[in-house]
């Protein structure tokens, strides 16, 4: 009795999770494979279209036979670089017509013509021509033939879909793409934005902790940056930086801090003379660095504060009593409470920075020295459409994604088995 | 007293002074008034002297008295002896001395006698620093943002830093960027199509996370346990390594250029974390509840339409907001997916009237302000269920 229960349950169990695990897994699971496969292929952006064979119905008169028709059908094979094989060509009649001189290719059969035209090459055109002629003696109605579109099938190969595979594309990721840059970039980024973003959150998190007039109205303030979108807020800061017309460089020039605009997007390096040494920044990543911090420390400050209102406040009490400063509170009660949340977040942010691609393709497009990987993706598949080749750095992102995911479950597993 | 504590009380309030004063000189520099400087030596100097006044003066004064004094002598200096300023300013001035005022005025010689009074006094006054800092550089670009969607081509290159209004003009004048989006680049038609996209998301994301996450919270079957634990390691998964075989089994497919295509990839993007954040609430709903139902012969159907539901509408709030503002703000998807102005979300209408250098820039922000404004607002009102939201769903993003 209960054997057939469980395997109720179990059925149950099944039926409920399947549509979401298929969607999962159509949508998310098979690209990550399919990236596999596309990154050993050559493909390029306009190599994904199916070839199709195509047909433009044209019907004309014949000047000295009102009682016939000519139809001219412009047949041609829509890919420039594969064939089309077995092309099948099918086209109804109205019922008082018939043709006269068929071509060999073709026959009726009620009403309908069908026609074999075999392979066609790549860029294979053709104009076929019918005759057509009234079989009760009645005017040809020119406009019925000429509504009613013909149809046609072949079967082609399916670039994606044979199975040559090669190399080049990832000799190419590494060797020709300036791989150590793009990786330096990604990680100057991911690193210095998860850590700053982090540093805010702890900051904010322990301004919003305290008593203070209008503290949730702050607390929903310092959300902003994370919910509003992505686009909105990018155009913003662009127009905000701007060189010249824009707001910030137009107030640094007005109160005297600096005497030339900063293209802050815009320009890779700037040389500060630092007691004699010539330091290069780079500027544009460092903008975009700081955009990024701008927005993701709320999720930080989220988190950490979260945490810090379960922090008993008993802790801080005996800690007053013993003596303690604001400083010597935050360092041996605030810090060692939050040092959990804080490991998770930065492996977290660590994995989303790493792959953060909508704000640095607003701000600057990769240009000025802000190229990351995944903006790479983008350029190699859609900018120089080549999609082997952002097929194969996309392995790339997540060849490394793995390796951080492995050392993130390490470190929870380790962290779980302490406690 | 302490000296030390003296010292650094003087230097950390001045300079909070200062941060106050130069906020308010940069707000008043942007309604057109000319400012070359911030003054920092005679402003902390000020500062100084008003905190080491305050601690001298102490308790021997009223303290109402006591600011409104001080608060008259700055003003009097700042906006009279060292640059002539206009009323509205001094009275700016003014109300943020009496502010600064009241703030210090609990520091007096007892106070910072006592035992870490520096510290506590450095750590308060950091805080103050702290929120007026992180709330004008937070609030900055949305007021950036609103204003110069009011503002005109010519006006923003005449001055960039003229933030004024005219609020004389005529209304359809003022609103004019607002009308140009809506008449000419079809705005109204994005919002629609951005609704759809989303309220469509949210839909289809709880009809396939619900039963998902009442299996997983409840029933037993083999593979429950991989299951939950791949949900997440699958949301670790960026959009930015599906975006090339979804655009080309898109493109062969002929899903692309649909609304259709968009709301099954944000679904799916979606469910993973819904299905967590819901699991986890189904498990603390009592179980006897679904004994007693299952006694009253109630299939799964029933048990999730009858008392799962109506138990976790907080929980499902919190989903459905969460994802609806995942897919009103969502951008690369669209950039790939769509590119017929017909079918354009708001993200991808705003960035391809970008695309076009000739845009006027006040349209560009009007834009902005429209997809920004519904999320921000969304955000205040439900804010206790987003927040809980973004705290389960926070590895996205």
């Amino acid at each position: 009795m209960s054997d057939t229960l469980s395997k109720i349950e179990k059925r149950t169990a099944y039926i409920l999770i399947l549509p979401a695990v298929f969607l999962v897994f159509s949508i998310i699971l098979f690209p990550i494979f399919a990236n596999v496969w596309i990154s050993f292929k050559e493909v390029g952006l306009k190599d994904i279209r199916i070839p199709e064979p195509r047909a433009k119905k044209i019907v004309k008169s014949i000047k000295d036979n009102p009682d016939q028709l000519k139809v001219i059908y412009k047949l041609r094979n829509s890919s420039l670089i594969l064939e089309i094989r077995d092309v099948k060509f099918q086209d109804k009649l109205p019922k008082n017509i018939k043709p006269i001189n068929l071509d060999e290719r073709c026959r009726v059969k009620s009403n309908k013509i069908y026609c074999e035209f075999g392979n066609w090459d790549a860029k294979y055109r053709e104009n076929f021509q019918i005759l057509l002629k009234s079989s009760d003696g009645k005017q040809l109605n020119k406009k019925e033939l000429k509504t009613i579109k013909p149809k046609l099938t072949g079967k082609s190969d399916n670039i994606l879909l044979n199975t040559n595979f090669t190399l080049k594309n990832f000799k190419k990721v590494f060797f020709q793409n300036d791989f150590f840059d793009l990786l330096s970039t990604t990680f100057y980024y991911t690193f210095f934005g998860t850590i700053g973003s982090i540093v805010f959150g702890i900051l904010t998190a322990q301004l919003v902790n305290q008593k203070f007039f209008g503290r949730t109205f702050m607390r929903s303030v310092l959300l902003f940056p994370y919910v509003g979108p992505v686009v909105a807020l990018a155009y913003t800061w662009e127009l905000l930086l701007d060189p010249y017309s824009g707001t910030l460089n137009n107030l640094l020039i007005n109160f005297q801090v600096i005497q030339e605009p900063l293209n802050l997007l815009g320009q890779k390096y700037l040389t500060i003379n630092f007691f004699g040494f010539d330091l290069k920044l780079r500027l544009a990543l460092t903008t975009v660095i700081i955009f990024e911090i701008w927005r993701y420390f709320p999720l930080a400050f989220l988190f950490i504060l979260a945490r810090l209102q379960a922090v008993p406040k008993e802790l801080y009490e005996a800690a007053e009593v013993d003596g303690a400063g604001p400083l010597q509170k935050f360092i041996n009660i605030t810090l060692p409470q939050i040092t959990a949340v804080i490991s998770i977040l930065f492996m977290i942010r660590f994995i989303w920075n790493f792959n953060k691609f909508e704000d640095i393709f607003l701000l600057t497009g990769g240009a000025s020295g802000t190229r990351t990987l995944p903006i790479n993706v983008y350029e190699q598949g859609f900018t120089i459409s080549d999609i082997g080749m952002g097929s194969a750095v996309s392995i790339v992102i997540v060849a490394l994604l793995l390796i951080f995911m492995f050392v993130y479950f390490k470190l929870i597993g380790k962290r779980a088995d302490e406690n | 007293m302490k000296t030390k504590s003296l010292i650094y009380y003087a230097l950390i309030s001045s300079i909070f002074l200062f941060s106050l004063v130069s906020i308010w000189k940069i707000l008043v520099t942007l309604q057109g008034i000319e400012l070359k400087n911030f003054n920092f030596a005679i402003i902390i100097a000020l500062g100084i002297a008003i905190s080491l006044l305050n601690t001298l003066i102490g308790d021997k004064l009223n303290y109402i008295i006591k600011s409104t004094f001080f608060a008259l002598i700055f003003t009097f200096i700042d906006g009279y002896i060292v640059q002539l300023m206009p009323v509205w300013y001094n009275i700016g001035i003014f109300g943020i001395l009496i502010f600064f005022s009241l703030k210090i005025n609990k520091y007096n010689q007892k106070y910072l006698a006592t035992e870490h009074s520096s510290q506590i006094v450095v750590f308060d006054f950091l805080t103050l620093f702290g929120i007026v800092l992180f709330s004008f550089v937070i609030l900055f670009p949305f007021y950036m943002m609103l204003i110069t969607s009011f503002k005109t081509q010519a006006a923003l290159l005449i001055n960039p830093l003229d933030f004024s209004i005219n609020f004389n003009q005529d209304f359809k004048e003022l609103f004019k960027s607002y009308f140009v989006i809506f008449d000419t680049y079809k705005f109204g038609r994005y919002i629609l199509i951005s609704t759809f996209v989303s309220v469509g998301t949210v839909i289809v994301t709880l009809v396939f996370a619900i039963p998902a996450a009442y299996a997983v919270a409840r029933l037993n079957f083999f593979g429950k346990n991989f299951l939950s634990t791949s949900i997440l390691i699958i949301y670790m998964f960026p959009a930015i390594v599906l975006v090339i075989p979804l655009y080309t089994v898109f493109s062969q497919l002929g899903l692309r250029n649909s609304v259709g295509g968009l709301l099954i990839v944000y679904t799916a993007t979606t469910l993973p974390v819904a299905i967590y954040m819901l699991q986890g609430y189904f498990r603390s709903i009592p179980k006897e509840l679904e004994e007693a139902a299952i006694m009253d012969k109630l299939n799964w159907f029933g048990i999730i339409i009858k008392i799962i539901l109506p138990l976790s509408i907080p929980a499902i709030s919190s989903v459905a907001l969460y994802v609806f503002m995942i897919a009103w703000n969502e951008f690369l998807f669209s950039l790939m997916f769509l590119d017929n102005p017909n079918s354009f979300t708001l993200s991808r209408a705003i960035q391809y009237l970008s695309g076009d250098a000739e845009t006027p820039r006040q349209y560009l922000m009007a834009g902005s302000v429209v997809v920004t404004i519904p999320v921000l607002l969304i955000f205040v009102y439900f804010e206790k269920y987003l927040v809980s939201g973004l705290t389960a769903g926070s590895v996205k993003g």
